[in-house]
């Protein structure tokens, strides 16, 4: 915070600015009002009544992972890393995506669960739930905090309120529409901010590729500045702090793309509840696959902005060569931001990172009330209520929710770069999860036994491996200590299941219908064709295919 | 969106109400104007030197401009249908 506040990063924002950040909250909150007509139940406000068309809740998708540590955390590893960044995007989330897609969503949304937490209890029974609905709940709150600081310090920057007012105000606006509209209000924000952001960072791209003289006078300016490493994708040794540059790819795909990707993005309810509220199974299946779409393009708006900032803006240059200065690597987009846009785009490109910081927040709050409704309250503290009173539940946790997420907004403001921050809440987290439920969903014999105690000892060891880290035992630098972290835990949480499940007796093969893939008979697995998911434009298996070989081209371009 | 085929039986009406799309033009509609008058009379020379020579505060405006008519093209187009007989799903 200290940092952005400094008067070299107070945008030069005129009265067209306001304006348009005025009508961009005027927008925000009157989707707020329109959404709240359409609820009358708790499943309309946790899950939009599962009745929404797949290409909102594709963006949505996408928008809602959008937040400020994908902007900010992303253009900062751009500008201090370059090229590897890549990575991130496509093979840390495309892949994984797809593998949602087309392999978990049917026993996500034929179940008819309410959230991730609980397919867990119907898998698991409730030692696996409860772990798992806790440990998902105080991961949203710590990055709810995050993202809420993030949008905090932008408003300081630009209007130059205290912290705590910016905090205080964000975190108001972000309660008055997910507390009226729920979840609806949440995924239709996430939709407009998908636009906005991406109104906000094209124009400063492309004025940035301008200056600096296009591709190759980028590429010309990185190269002799800090050699061509950071130019090509592969083996990205300084990103992930390896050595060796096979240690360094097989940590990209195994820990990056493998385990933390796709512990993120297949059981985090945060993503899979926007495909839950979609309105059939093929709808459903089509989430994730249609956002994959932006997510390969979005690299080009965060990172390339991140690289140019390290090569053209004076400040960036001298800290990014002397490590001197009053600036950090998260100030990447900022600076670029000061330096080239005039009144006006500058406005839009304001509502653009407070619209991703939003819909970061928005995403976390809409997710954490579900689960802390449905899987914590209703399941273990207050039963058999009639469904009106879990919905004003609901309302009341946001309320909570946002309280406790100015406290942890604070923690965050401890680190320096936010993607270490966060990567290492997911390893810690996500990882484990990830081998639990694919696990679970191809092993019947997979016990109840086998679901808590795997989750529980690969939580500790991703744990360990991070507090190795923190504490010098382990010398890893860069991301790779999340990589390991997550690669244990992985490794770890299947080892652990599989020795306990032997010992133990697995659930009877009748509960296990629509959870477990042998047990499922095919229909029940498989999108309708007819109707409104006809075409083969709609058919989920081909869209991925045609993911899949963009962002294999994409390697083959910029490896 | 709503893939209700003009040509099939129309088991629905247009939903008048709450379209996200013309939500999204709308906002678009008004940012593109401002920024295009912004690129036509409010942009100084000192301010596109600034931006490489360009007048961005024009081109994006235009820009937003156009995709703010696709998108009330598309709700045109395709319109919401609310199903008539709404099956409810009790949870």
């Amino acid at each position: 915070m200290h940092v952005l506040a400094q008067e070299q990063l107070r945008l030069d924002a005129g009265p067209v600015d306001y304006l348009l950040l005025a009508l961009y909250f005027a927008f925000v909150l009157g989707i707020g009002l329109l959404a709240r007509r359409s609820v009358s139940s708790s499943l309309d406000f946790f899950l939009s009544g599962r009745s929404l068309p797949a290409w909102v809740t594709g963006l949505a998708f996408i928008a809602a992972n959008l937040g400020a540590v994908e902007i900010i955390g992303m253009s900062a590893n751009g500008a201090q890393y370059g090229m590897p960044t890549m990575h991130y995007f496509w093979v840390g989330a495309i892949p994984a995506m797809l593998f949602l897609g087309v392999v978990m969503m049917p026993f996500y949304y034929g179940s008819k669960v309410r959230s991730v937490p609980e397919f867990m209890l119907r898998r698991f029974g409730k030692a696996a739930h409860l772990v798992n609905a806790i440990s998902f709940a105080v991961a949203q709150l710590l990055i709810a905090g995050v993202n809420l600081f993030l949008l905090a310090s932008i408003v300081n920057v630009l209007l130059g309120w205290p912290l705590w007012v910016s905090v205080i105000i964000a975190a108001l606006i972000v309660l008055s529409y997910t507390g009226l509209g729920g979840l609806s209000a949440a995924i239709y924000n996430e939709v407009l901010q998908f636009f906005v952001i991406v109104a906000a960072l094209l124009p400063l791209t492309i004025v940035g590729m301008i200056k600096v003289g296009g591709w190759s006078g980028l590429v010309d300016k990185v190269s002799t500045q800090y050699g061509a490493n950071e130019l090509s994708a592969w083996p990205g040794n300084e990103l992930t702090g390896f050595g060796s540059n096979f240690l360094s790819v097989l940590g990209i795909v195994f820990g990056l793309g493998f385990v933390l990707a796709f512990g993120y993005w297949t059981t985090n309810f945060v993503e899979v509840q926007r495909a839950m509220a979609s309105k059939s199974m093929s709808a459903a299946q089509r989430t994730p696959i249609i956002g994959a779409f932006p997510k390969m393009l979005i690299p080009f708006l965060v990172i390339i902005p991140g690289m140019i900032a390290g090569a053209s803006v004076q400040e960036m240059m001298v800290f990014k060569q002397t490590g001197e200065g009053n600036v950090e690597y998260n100030d990447a987009l900022l600076l670029l931001m000061r330096d080239l846009l005039p009144n006006g785009i500058l406005g839009i490109a304001l509502a653009g990172l407070l619209a991703s910081f939003m819909a970061g927040m928005a995403a976390n709050l809409s997710s954490f009330n579900t689960v802390f409704t449905y899987d914590i309250w209703q399941a273990y503290v207050i039963r058999n209520r009639p469904d009106s009173y879990y919905l004003n539940m609901g309302r009341w946790v946001t309320v909570g929710s946002t309280v406790i997420a100015i406290g942890t907004a604070f923690i965050a403001s401890g680190y320096s770069n936010l993607m270490d921050y966060l990567q290492q809440l997911f390893s810690l987290f996500n990882a484990p999860l990830f081998a639990t439920f694919i696990l679970g969903m191809f092993w019947k014999r997979m016990t109840p036994a086998a679901g808590w105690s795997g989750l529980v000892l690969g939580t500790a060891a991703s744990l360990s491996v991070f507090l190795m880290a923190e504490t010098g035992v382990l010398d890893l630098l860069g991301q790779g200590a999340s990589f390991v972290g997550a690669g244990a835990a992985f490794v770890v949480d299947i080892l652990v299941s599989v020795v306990v499940s032997l010992a133990t007796r697995p659930k009877p093969a009748a509960e296990l219908v629509g959870l477990v893939y042998g047990l499922t008979p095919k229909e029940e697995r498989t999108a309708s064709t007819t109707g409104e998911d006809s075409g083969w434009y709609r058919r989920p298996g081909l869209l991925a295919g045609i993911v899949l070989v963009i962002v294999i081209i994409l390697n083959i371009v910029f490896g | 969106m709503s893939a209700s085929n003009e040509n099939g039986s129309r088991s629905g009406q247009r939903a008048g109400v709450f379209d996200v799309r013309q939500v999204i033009a709308a906002l678009f509609v008004l940012y593109g104007l401002v920024c295009t008058l912004m690129g036509l009379f409010g942009t100084s020379s000192r301010e596109i030197d600034q931006a490489a020579g360009v007048n961005i505060n024009l081109w994006s405006g235009i820009g937003m401009l156009i995709f703010a008519g696709s998108f009330i093209l598309w709700g045109w187009l395709r319109p919401i249908v609310v199903p008539t007989d709404s099956e409810s799903e009790s949870s």
